[in-house]
């Protein structure tokens, strides 16, 4: 089976012995396939990728499974995980003026991962990385590789933060909120470069982010993430029409779309009301009990786990779907 | 659309730019060379009037952020007018200029940085009153301002890192109303906050235009946030105003091409699920 999937990770738990981020987290991304992991800040999906990456902050551990490439990442020594990252898992991070280092050509930058992991020689990697560059769409790359990260716009630093994850046919690219530092306009191109390239290459891609319609544009599956837990997990068509999760449903509704703009100007967004709750103080039962309008004494005592066959939701009173509500 | 403006549409703009140009001096590229300029506003024209919700949007480096410093008083004109209730900020002296600080308020994107660390919220709030040297009872004042964002008394003793970013945005947002502005001027309010929590900041930003006749000028890259908001739009491209209309019809029908470039970088839920968002 493990050869099968790009990525499968079981009973994820991250802490750091005050504080546990990530809850017991299991997923599975097929090769070549596409998943969403939606969440605020404080959810935990930061750190699950981070946890894969084997890049955790000082004094942070993580239990359980996640099975990648026939090996168990948990378990592997630093010096393993180091020869993997950028070979068969990579991440394009957030914000690619502090991850990309500032005094190396950006040129430089990508042939080094490249000759360091396919053992190749320098002008092959160098000849590779213009390559990649011209990939990227971006302009004049041979004068692109002996530009600093400095001298280039956004956009353009996060397509050489994209062609460095691609740079040696990963079987998982990670990608953590690819386009929030970026403008507006120039999220759409980046979004695409990423898509057509992972495609191309046959990799899989866990997108992190808290924007829905990236997923909704990227993703064949998603997960919902919330205070640590997968709270919804299934395909994105179903879990964005027919969520049956509060949150998830919450999530969808507090979005300003043209739908609810186009009513009147006096239409109200939905909004849930209260706050992620701190990862020290979490609520008893269902995290989400405080926040909801139909929570009920179970929820405040005993915790939903997933279930469902294809929508799998962790809720002990859910939405009721379409075809319920017509059936009524 | 005129329902969020209880306000006559003829009344008198509050907060009003005519023909505003900014110029900035560059380096010198030569020795002797005269030094370039840059202009980052050009002939900008708007205006706000009471009880009104004005939008600005454009891409980073469009001059939105320059425009909002002649708003607030901050940075001075080459040329053109910042006019408040009538009377230009810079020519209409003392008295006047002090009115048009206490009446023209400003709430920036993020609220961890701009509420000192150090200072209890309750201080915070009062800072305004005392630098701007407003008597009153200051007590009876917080009181009120918090019943107006919808925080707790408790709030008063504690300090910024013990909130989340939604109620630091409510607190920056009380501090803003704190002298009793005229106008309000949101520098990208929610695009720090979360998702769940943007929705509870943007009804209340459209409560307080509602119920206390404010003038907003809201600025945002986003614009269907902006578009929820606001009844009224100003695009900007390259320090021009390029496009002014009601939200939807820019939405809808889009002339200029910078609005049409924002236009389609909208991404949406629909459009992904259907395949075609990233076409």
């Amino acid at each position: 089976m493990t050869s099968r999937n790009a990525i499968e990770v079981r009973d994820l738990v991250v802490g750091n012995g005050d504080v546990t981020a990530v809850r017991g987290v299991s997923f599975t991304i097929p090769q070549g396939g596409r998943m969403g992991l939606v969440g605020e800040s404080g959810s935990g999906k930061s750190m699950t990728a981070l946890a894969l990456m084997g890049l955790l902050p000082m004094g942070w551990s993580t239990h359980g499974s996640v099975l990648h490439d026939g090996v168990d990442l948990v378990t592997q020594s630093d010096k393993a995980l180091s020869s993997r990252r950028g070979r068969t898992i990579s991440m394009v991070f957030q914000d690619p003026l502090s991850s990309l280092n500032p005094v190396r050509r950006v040129g430089d930058q990508i042939s080094w991962v490249i000759r360091k992991h396919m053992g190749v020689d320098k002008k092959t990697a160098e000849q590779q990385t213009i390559e990649l560059i011209t990939q990227m769409k971006l302009p004049r790359p041979e004068q692109l590789v002996r530009a600093y990260p400095h001298e280039i716009s956004g956009g353009q630093r996060q397509r050489i933060m994209i062609a460095m994850a691609l740079a040696c046919y990963p079987q998982l690219i990670i990608a953590d909120e690819p386009t929030t530092a970026l403008d507006v306009t120039v999220q759409k191109q980046v979004l695409r470069l990423l898509n057509g390239a992972a495609h191309d290459r046959g990799s899989a891609l866990l997108m992190i982010t808290h924007d829905l319609p990236i997923i909704a544009a990227m993703c064949d599956t998603v997960a919902v993430m919330y205070a640590g837990r997968i709270v919804e997990m299934g395909p994105v068509a179903e879990v964005f029409r027919n969520p049956r999760h509060h949150y998830t449903r919450g999530l969808l509704d507090s979005q300003p779309t043209m739908d609810n703009i186009a009513l009147d100007g006096t239409s109200r967004l939905v909004s849930i009301p209260g706050m992620v709750p701190p990862l020290h103080d979490l609520p008893t039962g269902c995290a989400f009990n405080p926040r909801c309008a139909v929570a009920t004494d179970r929820c405040r005592a005993e915790m939903p786990e997933l279930s469902g066959d294809t929508l799998k939701s962790a809720c002990w009173h859910p939405v009721p779907n379409s075809s319920e509500v017509a059936a009524q | 659309m005129t329902a969020v403006t209880p306000f006559p549409a003829d009344a008198r703009p509050l907060l009003e730019v005519r023909q505003l140009s900014q110029t900035y001096n560059l380096r010198r590229q030569k020795l002797f060379a005269s030094r370039p300029t840059l202009r980052v506003l050009d002939t900008i024209d708007l205006s706000v009037r009471p009880g009104e919700a004005v939008g600005l949007v454009g891409e980073s480096g469009s001059g939105k952020t320059t425009l909002t410093r002649m708003l607030t008083g901050v940075e001075k004109p080459m040329s053109g007018n910042v006019l408040y209730d009538g009377l230009d900020v810079w020519t209409g002296g003392e008295a006047h200029r002090k009115l048009f600080r206490r009446s023209v308020q400003v709430v920036l994107q993020n609220p961890r940085s701009s509420l000192d660390p150090r200072m209890r919220v309750g201080t915070s709030l009062l800072e305004p009153l005392r630098s701007l040297k407003i008597e009153g009872d200051h007590a009876a004042r917080v009181l009120e301002v918090l019943d107006q964002v919808g925080l707790q008394k408790s709030a008063l003793e504690r300090f910024p890192h013990e909130f989340s970013g939604g109620q630091l945005q409510r607190i920056a947002i009380a501090r803003a109303l704190m002298p009793g502005p005229k106008v309000l001027i949101a520098d990208e309010p929610v695009s720090a906050l979360d998702v769940s929590i943007q929705a509870q900041v943007l009804n209340l930003l459209k409560d307080l235009v509602r119920d206390l006749g404010l003038g907003l000028v809201f600025i945002a890259h986003d614009l269907s946030v902006v578009a929820y908001t606001t009844s009224k739009v100003y695009v900007m491209s390259s320090g021009k105003i390029v496009e002014v209309g009601k939200p939807l019809d820019l939405f809808r029908n889009p002339q200029a091409e910078a609005t049409q470039a924002l236009v389609g970088a909208v991404l949406s839920v629909e459009a992904g699920l259907a395949g075609n968002a990233l076409a």
